[in-house]
């Protein structure tokens, strides 16, 4: 059994046409017995910043508060909130100051820049950092995940049809993935408001 | 006086609330070189009269005005060498910043850092408090902009001062001639003509150092033929 699948999760991230959705299932189990099923694994750092963790799930909870803490610094330092990519380059940098002794967690980073483009990135678990124009996945299935998203995405697209497109990676990823799924929920990042749905799914 | 008697131990308050060592410490700031910097609408620039003890020493190797980061630049009044000590622990700053952010440091955020290391050597005991005031010149997303940190650690942002021997002259003339739309140039050569009030001897390029940061945000300090062209043109 592997640390990453003890408690299971599905996380997509996906860039449109100025406009970012991330996505997660709401799964939280210990290995084959499911828990709850209103378990995000998607927080807010700020309005045009959301954090995907997937992985250990006390690892993951950890990471964001102390994410949300050093951001909450940063903030009252700067008088700014955090550029996504100055973010994920602080997440993969804290990351690796663990680096034997890592948080079993793999982020996925999504958000807006201050001009509006779409920022995505992903990390392992000890910062090995990517950036993305396309998509960003992290779970206990990633071959599903990511063999939706190569076949789905599609460039510019607006943000109902980025919805509709996270959904469905998201959904039919974790169909087959006994660890992850139990019902969804969605952002969608725009310039000026954020749109989160809970999407209803099979239930097992 | 009383004051005298609490003089010897940094940590300890005088009577009317000072701490005297640091009154001191301002007293060797103003006894040494004269410098400046004022803030234009499209730049900054800072510079200092390089006054060498004798004529048999090797000016291209004195360094008064100092890089931190490709955008800021620092200048100092007092001991040279406890100036040396500020600027290494601010490009460590800096590059710790960098390191985690991958950002370049923002001024206001190096200034409060560097303040904050000058506090500490107000308040630990064993230690004296940094002999230097420092005039740090950087330009950022918030644009240009000049900032003074004295020995206490208490920071200031400045549209344009002057410290050291010649300070209160300078800083008058700089009232006089400030003016929030002055451009980059027109604020070297009134930077100029401030050093020359108070100089003894004709200014040259080999005597002062000028550094500029301009729109390109990229903090430079001039050749001593560049200071030499600023000089005519401002006869």
């Amino acid at each position: 059994m592997s640390i990453f699948s003890y408690n299971g999760a599905a996380i997509v991230a996906m860039a449109g046409k100025e406009c970012v959705a991330i996505g997660s299932d709401l799964r939280f189990g210990v290995q084959m017995q499911t828990i709850t099923c209103d378990t995000p694994k998607v927080f807010k750092i700020h309005d045009k910043l959301y954090l995907g963790l997937s992985g250990l799930l006390t690892d993951a909870q950890t990471l964001h508060q102390k994410l949300m803490f050093r951001h909450n610094l940063y903030k009252l330092r700067e008088e700014r909130d955090m550029k996504p990519s100055t973010f994920g380059h602080m997440l993969s940098n804290a990351l690796y100051e663990r680096r034997f002794g890592p948080y079993f967690a793999a982020p996925v980073v999504a958000g807006l820049e201050p001009d509006g483009t779409p920022f995505l990135c992903g990390m392992d678990t000890i910062g090995a950092i990517e950036t993305a124009k396309d998509f960003m996945i992290t779970g206990t299935s990633p071959e599903s995940l990511y063999g939706m998203c190569e076949s789905m995405w599609r460039p510019d697209m607006e943000p109902d049809e980025l919805f509709e497109t996270v959904a469905q990676c998201l959904m039919s990823g974790f169909d087959r993935d006994a660890l992850a799924g139990w019902g969804a929920v969605i952002h969608v990042i725009t310039k000026d408001k954020v749109i989160s749905r809970t999407l209803k799914t099979r239930m097992d | 006086m009383a004051e005298s008697q609490y003089s010897f131990s940094l940590t300890t308050f005088s009577p009317s609330g000072k701490l005297v060592q640091i009154e001191y410490a301002l007293n060797a700031v103003a006894a040494g070189a004269t410098s400046l910097g004022i803030s234009a609408a499209d730049g900054v620039v800072i510079a200092t009269e390089k006054k060498l003890p004798s004529a048999l020493v090797d000016e291209t190797t004195v360094q008064k005005i100092m890089t931190i980061t490709p955008s800021i630049g620092v200048v100092y009044s007092g001991m040279g060498p406890d100036f040396r000590v500020l600027v290494r622990r601010a490009r460590k700053t800096a590059q710790t910043y960098y390191q985690s952010y991958k950002e370049h440091i923002p001024v206001a955020q190096l200034v409060r850092e560097t303040a904050a290391v000058m506090q500490e050597f107000t308040q630990t005991g064993g230690v004296r408090p940094f002999g230097v005031s420092l005039m740090m010149a950087g330009y950022d997303d918030n644009g240009p902009q000049l900032y003074q940190i004295d020995p206490s650690g208490s920071y200031f942002a400045w549209k344009a001062s002057a410290i050291g021997k010649n300070m209160t002259n300078a800083k008058a003339f700089l009232e006089k001639r400030y003016s929030d739309e002055v451009g980059i140039e027109d604020a070297v050569h009134t930077a100029l003509l401030t050093l020359k009030e108070g100089f003894e001897g004709q200014l040259s390029g080999a005597n002062i150092e000028v550094g500029v940061v301009g729109p390109n945000r990229s903090f430079k300090v001039l050749t001593e033929a560049e200071v030499n062209d600023y000089l005519q043109e401002v006869e």
